[in-house]
């Protein structure tokens, strides 16, 4: 692994956001009009806002990076750059942290302007501290970037990993607890969703929203670095030097 | 006579079902520009995809500056230049070459030096999407001559070109040879031969001959080279 190899990735991925304004300003934009959506849709003092404001505003991350990410990802496998690339001293865990890299910093410019909308303007309150909801929801946005990178391999064509989308993203968006508690569902549901990262990231943030920053949440971000860990390994074992 | 650059042993290639290669065995000397020649489909870039070790293969062996095609050792000293241009069509010229420069440990200065080389430099700014697509092939091949590599494998690096650019490619290549570079270029037209040391000619996954330009004219007494090829599919060999 080289750090310069990790940073020319990172650079390459941010110029090529950088050509591409309009997927910049959606990926800034559309967080901020659903929040203010939502916030209008049941009003700034509801308990239904102020309950599920902090938890969306973390995971927004996750979803955009995650579409950005395995889009990016396949474009790399048919163009044949990841080819080239294969002949190269470049090593995976290089072109997979120069990812990480570049989208996380996306992440962050995304969440705080959300953040400041809807701290700021909205009136959304935290009773927790509210850099560590900026925090969360960039491990979430690295989450959903390898997690993204690791289903490309399965997508031959854009049409197909736009789908993974739905088939990846909703099911743990419906299971993780924002819309009914866990202790509430089936349980077979339950069982699922204990097998879920979203479900660890979305109770970190909604204990993060009520300040119960308590043993259950150390295990919460523990769970979700794990699962990092686990997406990025798995990510790994899907870039092959040699193909057929 | 020093060592071949690339030695290749009774290379079987497998893909989607079909035997590509059923036995490939061959070698290309070192300092040569060898021209790997044949029609669409003969195998020429799978027996390409096999020599930069980017191709799984069933059987046989790839020795390549005396590694195993594909070893880590390799990785700084080869060249490929993939059919398709293998660049990022939303970065410029110039962003691709420094990401590649990058990714190989080069300074800026060499991506200025191989785009002149491939006659691009007035374009370095220009984002490769908006180029035609002989000027996109040489930016992929500005990519593959970045890191001053010791074995350069370029697949079908002249197609559609003008003649004149295609002559200054040419004369690249050999000052590159001269310069102690190894080449393997595959074209599908039988015109660029004349313009090599050494030929492969490949039809079916089989290799039909091994011989320079002279030899393959005396062996079937062609003076054409396409008249040469046909003669030698005819005769069996």
């Amino acid at each position: 692994m080289s750090t310069q190899v990790t940073l020319a990735v990172a650079l390459r991925v941010l110029r090529q956001l950088r050509h591409d304004p309009r997927t910049i300003a959606l990926a800034l934009g559309v967080p901020c009009m659903l929040m203010l959506i939502l916030q209008q849709l049941f009003g700034r003092s509801s308990p239904v806002f102020q309950q599920v404001g902090t938890p969306l505003l973390g995971l927004f991350p996750f979803v955009t990076m995650f579409l950005v990410t395995s889009i990016t990802m396949l474009r790399e496998r048919t163009s044949g750059t990841l080819e080239r690339l294969m002949t190269t001293p470049l090593h995976k865990v290089d072109l997979l942290a120069g990812y990480g890299i570049a989208f996380a910093l996306l992440a962050v410019v995304q969440v705080i302007l959300v953040s400041a909308l809807a701290f700021g303007l909205l009136g959304l309150e935290v009773a927790g501290p509210k850099w560590l909801v900026v925090a969360l929801a960039v491990a979430n946005a690295v989450l959903g970037s390898t997690l993204g990178l690791f289903v490309s391999a399965f997508a031959q064509t854009e049409f197909q990993a736009v789908q993974f989308m739905p088939a990846v993203v909703f099911p743990q968006i419906l299971l993780c607890g924002l819309f009914v508690a866990r202790e509430e569902m089936a349980d077979w549901l339950r069982v699922i969703s204990a097998f879920l990262p979203l479900t660890y990231a979305y109770d970190a943030l909604a204990r993060t929203a009520d300040d119960r920053l308590d043993a259950r949440f150390a295990f919460d971000v523990a769970v979700v670095c794990a699962s990092i860990v686990l997406a990025v390994a798995l990510g790994a074992a899907t870039l092959r030097r040699r193909t057929e | 006579m020093t060592a071949p650059a690339i030695r290749i042993d009774d290379l079987r290639v497998v893909r989607g079902g079909a035997l590509v290669l059923p036995g490939l065995s061959c070698e290309v000397a070192a300092g040569s520009v060898t021209g790997l020649l044949g029609p669409s489909g003969s195998g020429k870039s799978t027996l390409m995809r096999a020599i930069v070790g980017v191709q799984k293969v069933a059987g046989g062996s790839v020795a390549v500056l005396g590694h195993p095609a594909g070893s880590a050792a390799l990785r700084t000293r080869v060249g490929y230049m993939t059919q398709a241009p293998s660049v990022y069509g939303d970065l410029t010229v110039r962003e691709n070459l420094v990401f590649f420069g990058g990714v190989l440990g080069q300074p800026k200065e060499t991506v200025e030096r191989v785009l002149t080389d491939v006659a691009l430099h007035e374009h370095g700014t220009r984002v490769v999407s908006s180029l035609s697509g002989g000027e996109r092939a040489r930016v992929s091949l500005a990519a593959a001559l970045l890191g001053e590599p010791s074995l350069l494998v370029l697949d079908e690096p002249t197609v559609g070109l003008d003649p004149v650019l295609r002559r200054d490619l040419w004369e690249l290549f050999h000052r590159l040879a001269l310069q102690s570079a190894t080449l393997l270029v595959s074209s599908h037209v039988m015109d660029e031969a004349d313009r090599c040391d050494a030929l492969l000619l490949l039809r079916e996954g089989r290799l039909l001959a091994q011989a320079t330009p002279s030899e393959l004219r005396a062996r079937t007494g062609e003076r054409d080279l396409d008249a040469a090829f046909l003669r030698l599919v005819e005769s069996g060999a």
